[in-house]
């Protein structure tokens, strides 16, 4: 992949390289907890799903769900990577009271996914490829809530031991757009799989960011990581951000200390974490009370075998029903609009005029009125219908405008409107004639300027559309139009 | 009634099924031996009520029918199984009031199978000790003294108070757990019998954890047959445990008398070691004899790995300890220092108030084992040294089926005698550890007195989930061996 000339960015010593790599935290969609049986549900009372493992109490055990193990494989195969059929689960240790065993149980050795790629969309239909290192399985935290007491801390174990992946991109981002469209595809794929609901604001996703600068075609600047950041915006405003800072500190003569920065998105800055936060050696070892997973290949296969089509093979495929990447990108971009658009499919519409439909007309609406595709008021078989009413000249496409207005207001089904509100497209000659006719002894004065210049008959196809109620078909009209002007039919 | 204590495990069993005693008889009278005891300082717990209601329980329950496996037998329980709604300190002040909302699997085997519990046995602080000293409940005081000596003994550790419950007649059978030798050391510096079992044979659900990849509980007794009963009832697959294997728990008791003719039984040479008394290879010689003249070929084996065992385990279960252990941090349960400032004055306080002086050096050497530019020179290395341990008994078992060795390097030592150089303790463990390493189970059964007339134990190391060849063995011992010596009662009269 290399990169354009607009991701530079500009410092007083001429252009600058932005290396972007990204840690992303996703939570495993699956009932149970990684290692207990507590529930994973969002939005309980504190402290309400807790297990005696998550609590860390005494002699008791961790045993892993193998749902998550199972999910995680799935996202492995989804991101094309090598799954490893041995991997092991170490004890991270550090002492802080979210965490009460004293450690978190990860994959740091030897994880359970490895090398694989993410294929991201850019703007203008180009893609560029985002290699994956590695994904591992671990858990989540508690919750430390400073705000509950003037002098005391609560902590809410809810989280504590929810199962993440760790999905860890190589450094092959090259801008901050990218980056948002590595995340969204990222959580594109993992929708399709059903392995993560990818809801930022819940903290389903979270990522670390890793930035850097260099000269063009220079080695590896030094990297800072910006820990925890939850939202794209905010990973897009971080990197621009902290690309800049980085740059002006080069160019001012300074070097780039490693270290771990948060983004405080009131401000719209990095800054350094106090250095407590980020001391720590955390001693790693294999967790003695868990064996090595170890997988049978026939069971991979077996989710091999199950994984759903993904974005990027939907997206050939809707290139092949006649769409251009540009419009199949943004259909499959999220699973629910691929599904909507392939019910409309299913209820007969083309693709491509339902592409054109959905891009053009009813996405507009949709992001207008704040909703999401599952939240609007036109069914997908609804759109269907009259998709399938413009191909066939039963409406035209500007009825086709007022049409949806009067579904998305009133409902209904769209060709019981047409009917009873007479919206149907005429197509019979004769009836347009007469309206041709009667304009034309009308506007004695138009028909003889058209005669001298024949872009006028624009004006007159008006006229007649006006006097149908826009009901006439066009194509028809204007041949009409024409042979009683008398004007050249010049296709 | 006093003679009810004296009872084995299976004499009392027999006695309660044929109906010839209750329960309720028999419990009583181990509660009362318990409390004539207080001077050995055995018991963190006593629980006499629960003890005579669960011996009422069980009684209803003969009288049903329905009586299980150990259907009204008074046990005690070191105070490392979490026992629901009785507390459980792991002989530590950090877990001093600690009540479990949970019963450990191994114990509710137990009461599943009709046992009843007399309480808590004193032991060393989270199982880290050899003698019982570093119990922050005070030390254990053997029931065993030198001939015309008043001066009191360490009964070993870590399960020290279930060793001397048991070679004192306080309970029928003891629980125990053995990291590097608390159930065979203590059983052998007493006079009585203990197996650890193969690692993964008893779930570690509910034990309080020290070393999770060496830890495993087992039966400390008073003889050979019964700890072949007390390890049935113990022994169980648990899905709640991952490291606990799904093997079937066979029949110890029926096979127990099969003898051990053709048997071939390997001595080690490495175990002969510099330091050793002279009584413990005489003794171990002893056994090699009894058992060959019950029909048994003894084979010389290596394990040319042995010497590294003991710097090995004493990297290794720092380690992990270090890390089971933080969890004791004040936040949610157990012992939470007055007036702390902030979060990490909250963790320093509570933790150096909650530990005791062993306990902080384990963390501390289990931290630095560790640490960044220290893990590969110790804990990597050690990791690796214990394969070649576990690849050397594999090896020697290719030409025998049970190892025979001595079970320490020398008889009960006095309170307060080793306390003072860690090192010599750790050296207790010099014939123990290398079991717990290669995870195979290991007997130590009471072979004859010293001089002095303190008991000292052999041990039996089997393969892998061999329990049963090596209780049978240990069986042979036990009958040649003859071991018929009790500790003079003279805790009563004090």
């Amino acid at each position: 992949m290399s990169a354009s000339g607009s991701k530079y960015i500009q410092g007083s010593t001429g252009p600058w390289e932005i290396v972007i790599g990204l840690e992303v935290h996703a939570q495993v969609l699956s009932k149970a907890k990684l290692f207990s049986s507590a529930s994973t549900e969002f939005g309980a009372d504190p402290n309400s799903q807790v297990s005696f493992v998550d609590a860390a109490m005494p002699g008791m055990l961790p045993v892993i769900n193998k749902k998550c193990v199972e999910q995680a494989v799935r996202t492995g195969l989804g991101l094309k990577a090598q799954i490893n059929l041995f991997s092991v689960f170490d004890r991270k240790n550090y002492f802080y009271p979210d965490l009460p065993a004293g450690y978190q149980i990860s994959q740091f050795k030897n994880p359970i996914v490895g090398e694989g790629e993410v294929l991201i969309d850019l703007k203008g239909g180009e893609t560029a490829r985002v290699g994956i290192e590695r994904l591992h399985l671990e858990q989540d935290a508690g919750k430390s809530l400073h705000d509950q007491h003037p002098d005391h801390s609560y902590v809410d174990l809810n989280r504590c031991g929810v199962a993440l992946m760790e999905i860890v991109s190589r450094p092959d981002m090259r801008s901050s757009d990218e980056a948002a469209a590595y995340v969204k595809k990222l959580r594109a794929i993992m929708r399709y799989l059903g392995t993560c609901d990818g809801n930022m604001d819940e903290g389903s996703m979270r990522a670390d960011v890793n930035v850097s600068v260099r000269k063009p075609g220079a080695e590896l600047g030094t990297r800072c990581e910006i820990k925890n950041v939850n939202s794209i915006r905010f990973i897009g405003q971080a990197i621009d951000f902290e690309a800049r800072r980085q740059v002006d500190v080069i160019e001012a003569g300074g070097t780039i200390k490693q270290e771990t920065r948060l983004f405080d998105s009131k401000l719209g800055e990095t800054r350094p974490m106090r250095s407590k936060e980020e001391a720590h050696d955390y001693r790693y070892f294999p967790d003695p009370d868990l064996l090595p997973l170890v997988l049978e290949q026939a069971w991979v296969d077996g989710i091999a075998a199950s994984l759903p089509e993904l974005p990027d093979e939907k997206k050939a495929r809707f290139v092949a029903l006649g769409l251009s990447a540009y419009d199949a990108s943004v259909l499959v971009a999220e699973k629910e609009t691929a599904d909507y658009f392939e019910a409309m499919l299913a209820e007969g519409a083309d693709a491509k005029a339902a592409a054109n439909w959905l891009n053009n007309e009813y996405f507009g609406r949709i992001n207008k009125a704040g909703y999401t595709l599952a939240e609007g008021p036109i069914s997908a078989a609804a759109n269907s219908a009259i998709v399938q009413m413009i191909s066939s000249n039963m409406i035209s496409g500007k009825i086709a405008k007022d049409l949806l207005d009067i579904v998305w207001e009133e409902g209904g089904d769209p060709r019981v409107v047409v009917e009873t509100r007479g919206l149907k497209q005429v197509t019979d000659t004769g009836a347009i004639e007469k309206a041709v006719d009667a304009v034309i002894a009308a506007n004695p004065d138009k028909v003889a300027a058209a005669k001298l210049k024949p872009q006028l008959a624009g004006w007159f196809v008006g006229q007649v559309m006006k006097s149908t109620g826009g009901k006439a078909n066009p194509g028809v009209v204007n041949a009409i139009l024409k042979t009683r002007l008398g004007l050249p039919d010049e296709g | 009634m006093s003679e009810l204590t004296n009872f084995t495990l299976a004499e009392a069993r027999d006695a309660v099924a044929a109906k010839k005693i209750s329960s309720r008889e028999l419990t009583a009278a181990f509660v009362k031996a318990v409390e004539a005891a207080r001077p050995l300082n055995a018991f963190i717990t006593e629980t006499p009520d629960r003890a005579l209601e669960m011996a009422a329980a069980s009684d209803a329950r003969i009288a049903k029918g329905q009586a299980g496996a150990l259907e009204g037998l008074p046990l005690a329980i070191k105070d490392l199984f979490c026992t629901k709604g009785v507390r459980t300190t792991a002989g530590s002040n950090i877990l001093s009031n600690f009540v479990p909302p949970y019963e450990s699997t191994v114990t509710q085997n137990l009461w599943n199978a009709g046992a009843v519990m007399l309480g808590k046995v004193n032991l060393d602080e989270f199982a880290m000790g050899s003698s019982t000293e570093t119990s922050a409940f005070g030390p254990v005081i053997s029931p065993w003294r030198t001939a015309g000596s008043n001066a009191q003994l360490v009964p070993g550790g870590s399960s020290g108070g279930s060793a001397a419950a048991v070679a004192a007649n306080l309970c029928l059978a003891a629980t125990g757990t053995d990291t590097g030798g608390s159930i065979r050391q203590p059983a052998a510096l007493t006079g009585t019998v203990g197996i650890k079992p193969t690692y993964g044979r008893c779930s570690r659900w509910g034990i309080v954890a020290f070393a999770s990849s060496l830890d495993q509980a087992g039966p400390m007794t008073r003889t050979v047959r019964d700890a072949a009963i007390l390890l049935g009832a113990m022994a169980s697959v648990d899905p709640k445990d991952s490291t606990s294997v799904d093997m079937p728990v066979p029949d110890y008791e029926a096979t127990l008398e099969g003898g051990v003719k053709g048997l071939r039984v390997g001595i080690p040479k490495e175990y002969r070691i510099d330091g050793a008394l002279p009584e413990i290879d005489a003794i171990w010689t002893k056994g090699a004899e009894w058992l060959k003249a019950q029909g048994a070929e003894i084979v010389e084996v290596s394990l040319p790995h042995t010497k590294y065992a003991l710097p090995t385990y004493y990297i290794l279960a720092p380690a992990e300890a270090s890390s089971n252990l933080a969890r004791y941090d004040g936040v949610r349960y157990g012992h939470r220092t007055e007036g702390a400032t902030e979060l990490i004055d909250l963790y320093e306080k509570s933790r150096a108030e909650g530990f005791g002086k062993e306990v902080r050096r384990r963390i501390l050497i289990g931290t630095y084992v560790l640490s960044a530019g220290y893990y590969d020179a110790y804990y990597a290395r050690a990791q690796k040294v214990r394969s070649l341990i576990a690849r050397d008994f594999s090896r020697a078992f290719e030409k025998c089926d049970v190892l025979l060795t001595p079970a320490t390097p020398g008889p009960a030592f006095g309170i307060g005698e080793e306390t003072a150089d860690p090192v010599a303790m750790y050296l207790n463990d010099v014939f123990t550890v290398t079991v717990n390493l290669a995870g195979l189970p290991g007997l130590s059964v009471p072979a004859g007195l010293t001089a002095a007339g303190l008991p000292l134990g052999l041990q039996l190391i089997g393969k892998a989930f061999d329990e049963a060849t090596v209780l049978r063995v240990g069986r042979a011992l036990e009958i040649a061996a003859n071991f018929t010596a009790k500790p003079q009662n003279w805790w009563r009269a004090a």
